[in-house]
């Protein structure tokens, strides 16, 4: 293989051989101006192998490449049940290679290893097959005129070409949540993984060209996203985009859209979730909930609950059950046997994150677990708790900051009346997920419907489903990801008006 | 020790040996019948005995629905998400198309249609039916309703329970996918009854879906007589819901079966004496291969089959010459010469009835105008027939003869066809051919039938729903519209705020 480069995982005998080209046309090519981006690794610090890095001129033959597709082999040109025939082998192979992408995504990502298989990519694949599904399932709707004369109806037909382009804190995740509605609804594909992370996208395009997709239908084009998210945002040729990432990046991104060609534009951006705790829960599920929601993925999460308020009959004990908790939560290198979490990303968010938990002591929370550095390498952030925080503190308030604390750091602050709690949960910019944990129905209820964000949990969190939709209030997005509502993002309706029978009379 | 069918094939479209379990499918296991009886099978083709299997008595059934109940509480049902639910379906459609040559054999060897029909289309369907379900089974979405802030209502799309499915013989496989898809899809356990004519591929699938790992209990499958086994499902206190594919009486006959047990819900799939509408601007080279293949296709053992075909009066000589020479052009044979088109018919009670309907057209003065006799000297053979100079109220244009025996007639224009068309008891399929869109959709709009096919005939697909106007039957199958068939809708009302 003309681009690749063979990389060794820790605790395993064989290396294994990646593609490292841009993946265009059902081929791994190189950059046209020859740059190239180094994958690291979190954990070590260290380049794992550089890949080709697209340019706006590679976006454009990507782009070429997929419009190509979209009039010859795929949109009108292939039949629901051959796209679904697809996506149930890509599904597959994904399964069948399941430990050789985890050990992949481990090395890039940092994630633990057990997750990265069981929970990212299989889920993943359950994705796939679950969008596969629905692919001969996109009913228009038939709608009565006049029986006697004329009748309309709707077609559900894909939009085009889709740019889609994905965050490194889930890489398989992304790549199939964006893939599988854009392939069901007949779209082709320009996907631009993050740069942090793009060894898994690549890796999963040898098993598109194994399962049989036509060339042009999938690209994949890791770039720097000024270079490659920019062009594909302005790109006259891109009929829709797709982002998940952070909020100042999104804006950047609908405006390109409306300054082009007025693309079609969803977004899955940032979010500052609360969890409200009330007196009459069950305080070690409630508490271990918490610390799930803002540990998984060591707080990388979009929908980390990051914000935490606890009704003050139960605070002292929730925190001190909390501390606990959290401090069960092992934070090492993938590969170690009950490693919870791995390194934050990047040197980066690393410094943006300590930047974050210095700032907070400055103002004067008070740090009841973590918060210290950690000797050695890779960019391990432990697990910390900040209590008695104020709403006007940085840690809570974001709005001026460019991106959110992305890192296992909890703010908690105190309050009294059902009420109280809602305006502070609600006291944000951002909407994209919430937590009630109560024992009374009523409250569930009455607060679930107060809460102003797209997903909200209640005695639980962070658990997402296939089959059930995702995204932000506010400005978390716009749009859903996931369920059948993903669909809609990818289908444009074009409703027919037949007449058959009716004559005009002229003139009026 | 349950009954094993054994079979070598030895034909150069089809070369192996088959050989299976064809006891009673109970629980996962295969059993022998309670009364230690079996069912002859045999070879349509010849008339010749090729294996027995087990059948099954009232107390089997008994049996079947206690292991059906059973599964449903604990492995199936509300236990099990849609979602594995689903992959289970899709790894069955998998299965099939890895046994796809044996399937197609038995099922040509035990039914009579040709090989290469049996692989490309009823076999193959089956799997795409299955694989349609799978996809369904973690999208059956209940609704929330808003009504007003005190209250918080939902619907829930629950499976029913245990429901009892009845099949004919004249598409055995795929008439078990199409019942057992969007049951198992919704959740429900299954008693399934095959037609002791054509019990053998259903047996065959019975392997398949404990390799597929379906929880044993979840699919039953028992062999028997109408009359019995069939009753005992219709009648079961512990069913709650039947589903039947069959002729009209037999609907009758379970629907007040069902009403006198425990009103379990009723669908059924019965006749049809569909009209086949050809006008004088049609594309008369295609109308005549479609209305051929809309009348031959399965040997004119389809419950849609375009057993009245009306052409426009300017075009109708023409259109019988031409239609006669092309009818002689199919192949009436061996199921496994691969250039057979038309096999036996299933059995000699079938043969026996459609040759008394052919007897009955010509005593009332209708000409023959093509067939009209048995083919060859073996089996259940009859020559394709064609019968002209019809009137309406002969028995060969008003009942189902379900056999390869057309009738053609005259029609002036639309308002005269469409009253003719609709002339009939039944309303399950209906066909235009015009150039003419308007014309053709106008027509489509005015036939009373529960599909219409606008230029071609006889093609149904998983995803488009298929069923009958009048007494052509009760609900729809295929599509979304079957899940409706296989699902208990649940309001929950939740008060929020409401005090008495």
């Amino acid at each position: 293989m003309a681009f690749s480069a063979t990389v060794h995982f820790p605790q395993r005998q064989k290396g294994l051989l990646i593609p490292t080209g841009l993946f265009i046309n059902n081929r791994f090519v190189a950059s046209s101006d020859g740059s190239t981006i180094k994958a690291i690794n979190p954990a070590t610090e260290e380049v794992i192998c550089e890949v080709q890095s697209a340019s706006a001129k590679d976006i454009d033959l990507a782009v070429d490449a997929a419009r190509k597709a979209f009039t010859t082999t795929w949109g009108k040109h292939v039949t629901p049940t051959e796209r679904a025939r697809l996506m149930f082998k890509l599904a597959d192979l994904m399964q069948r290679d399941q430990q050789q992408l985890a050990d992949l995504e481990s090395l890039n990502n940092g994630k633990p290893n057990r997750f990265a298989r069981d929970a990212d990519i299989g889920d993943s694949i359950a994705c796939l097959r679950y969008y596969a599904g629905w692919a001969d399932k996109n009913y228009g709707q038939y709608i009565e005129l006049d029986e006697q004369q004329k009748f309309a109806f709707t077609k559900h037909e894909p939009i085009g070409v889709c740019g889609q382009i994905i965050p490194w804190n889930y890489p398989i995740q992304m790549w199939a949540w964006k893939v599988g509605p854009a392939l069901a609804t007949g779209c082709t594909i320009v996907m631009k993984p993050s740069e942090l992370t793009p060894l898994t996208a690549l890796k999963l395009c040898e098993l598109v060209i194994e399962a049989g997709f036509p060339p042009g239908v999938i690209n994949c084009v890791p770039s720097l996203g000024s270079v490659g998210g920019a062009a594909l945002s302005a790109h006259p040729g891109v009929d829709k985009v797709a982002f998940t990432g952070s909020t100042i990046t999104g804006r950047k991104i609908m405006e390109a859209a409306a300054k082009s060609n007025l693309k079609k534009v969803s977004l899955e951006l940032g979010g500052k979730s609360p969890s409200i705790i009330f007196n009459s829960v069950d305080l070690d599920q409630a508490a271990t909930w918490t610390a799930f929601g803002i540990l998984w993925n060591s707080g990388q999460d979009c929908t980390a609950g990051s914000r935490l308020y606890v009704q003050e009959g139960i605070y002292d004990k929730f925190i001190k059950i909390l501390v606990e908790k959290a401090s069960q939560f092992k934070i090492a290198s993938a590969w170690e046997d009950d490693v919870a979490g791995g390194p934050l990303i990047s040197k980066a968010q690393f410094d943006k994150v300590w930047n974050y938990i210095e700032e907070g002591k400055r103002e004067g929370a008070k740090c009841v677990l973590g918060g210290q550095k950690l000797a050695g390498k890779g960019y391990f952030v432990p697990p910390t708790i900040f209590v008695d925080v104020k709403p006007n503190m940085k840690i809570v308030k974001e709005e001026a900051r460019a991106c959110r604390i992305f890192g296992p750091v909890l703010s908690v602050a105190k309050f009294s009346t059902e009420e109280e709690g809602i305006a502070l949960a609600n006291d944000t910019t951002y909407g994209l997920a919430a937590a009630v944990h109560s024992n009374d129905q009523a409250q569930c209820n009455r607060v679930a419907n107060a809460l102003q964000a797209g997903t909200v949990w209640i005695n639980a969190y962070c658990l997402l489903y296939n089959n059930v939709p995702f995204g932000g209030f506010k400005q978390s997005g716009i749009g859903r990801e996931l369920g059948s509502y993903a669909l809609h993002e990818y289908t444009s309706v074009k409703a027919v008006h037949w007449n058959f029978g009716e004559k005009l009379d002229w003139p009026l | 020790m349950a009954p094993t069918f054994s079979h070598t094939f030895n034909h150069p479209s089809y070369s192996g040996k088959v050989s299976f379990p064809v006891g009673l499918f109970i629980d996962g296991k295969f059993v022998d019948g309670s009364e230690g009886k079996l069912i002859d099978v045999l070879n349509p083709s010849n008339g010749k005995l090729i294996g027995q299997i087990a059948e099954a008595s009232k107390a089997d059934v008994d049996k079947a629905v206690a292991a059906a109940h059973t599964a449903f509480n604990e492995s199936w049902g509300l236990k099990v998400p849609g979602f594995e639910r689903g992959k289970l379906l899709i790894r069955l459609a998998e299965l099939i198309e890895e046994h796809a040559d044996a399937l197609a054999a038995v099922e040509a060897l035990d039914n009579g249609k040709a090989f290469a029909i049996a692989k490309s289309f009823d076999v193959t369907e089956s799997a795409a039916v299955f694989r349609y379900y799978g996809g369904w089974a973690d999208k059956l979405h209940g609704k929330v309703i808003e009504t007003n802030p005190t209250k918080f209502g939902y619907t829930t799309h629950e499976p029913i329970g245990v429901v009892g499915q009845i099949i004919p013989w004249n598409f055995p496989f795929m008439m078990a996918a199409w019942k057992l898809g969007p049951a198992l899809a919704c959740g429900n356990t299954v008693v399934l009854k095959p037609s002791e004519f054509t019990p053998l591929s259903a047996l065959y699938l019975c392997q398949l879906i404990n390799e597929a790992g379906f929880p044993h209990g979840v699919v039953n499958i028992l062999n028997g007589y109408g009359s019995t086994v069939g009753a005992a499902i219709a009648e079961h206190m512990g069913i709650e819901k039947v589903a039947f594919t069959g002729s009209t009486l037999v609907g009758r006959s379970i629907m007040k079966a069902a009403a006198n047990s425990n009103l379990k819900k009723v669908t059924l799939e019965l006749g049809g004496k569909s009209p086949n509408i050809i006008f004088d601007d049609a594309d008369i080279e295609q109308a005549i291969r479609w209305t051929a293949f809309g009348m031959f296709f399965n040997h004119g053992q389809c419950c849609c089959a375009g057993s009245r075909v009306y052409v426009q009066a300017s075009i109708y000589d023409k259109f019988v010459e031409q239609f006669k020479a092309h009818v002689q052009t199919l192949k009436v044979g061996d199921p496994f010469d691969k250039e057979t088109f038309q096999g036996p018919q299933v059995s000699q009670i079938q043969f026996d009835r459609i040759m008394g309907y052919i007897e009955h057209g010509k005593e009332a003065g209708a000409t023959v105008a093509l067939g009209g006799k048995r083919h060859g000297t073996e089996g259940y053979f009859i020559e394709p027939t064609v019968f002209t100079d019809v009137k309406p109220e002969m028995k060969i244009v008003q009942e189902e003869i379900f056999g390869p025996v057309v009738v053609l007639a005259k029609f002036e224009d639309e308002d005269d066809i469409v009253h003719q068309a609709n002339d009939t008891v039944y309303g399950l399929a209906a066909a235009v051919f015009s150039s003419n869109v308007s014309r053709a959709l106008t027509v489509a709009q005015r036939l009373r039938a529960g599909t219409v096919w606008v230029n071609h005939y006889n093609k149904l697909h998983p995803q488009i729903p298929f069923g009958g106007f009048k007494q052509s039957g009760i609900g729809r199958e295929l599509g979304k519209y079957a899940l409706a068939n296989y699902t208990n809708v649940k309001a929950v009302q939740v008060n929020l705020t409401d005090k008495l």
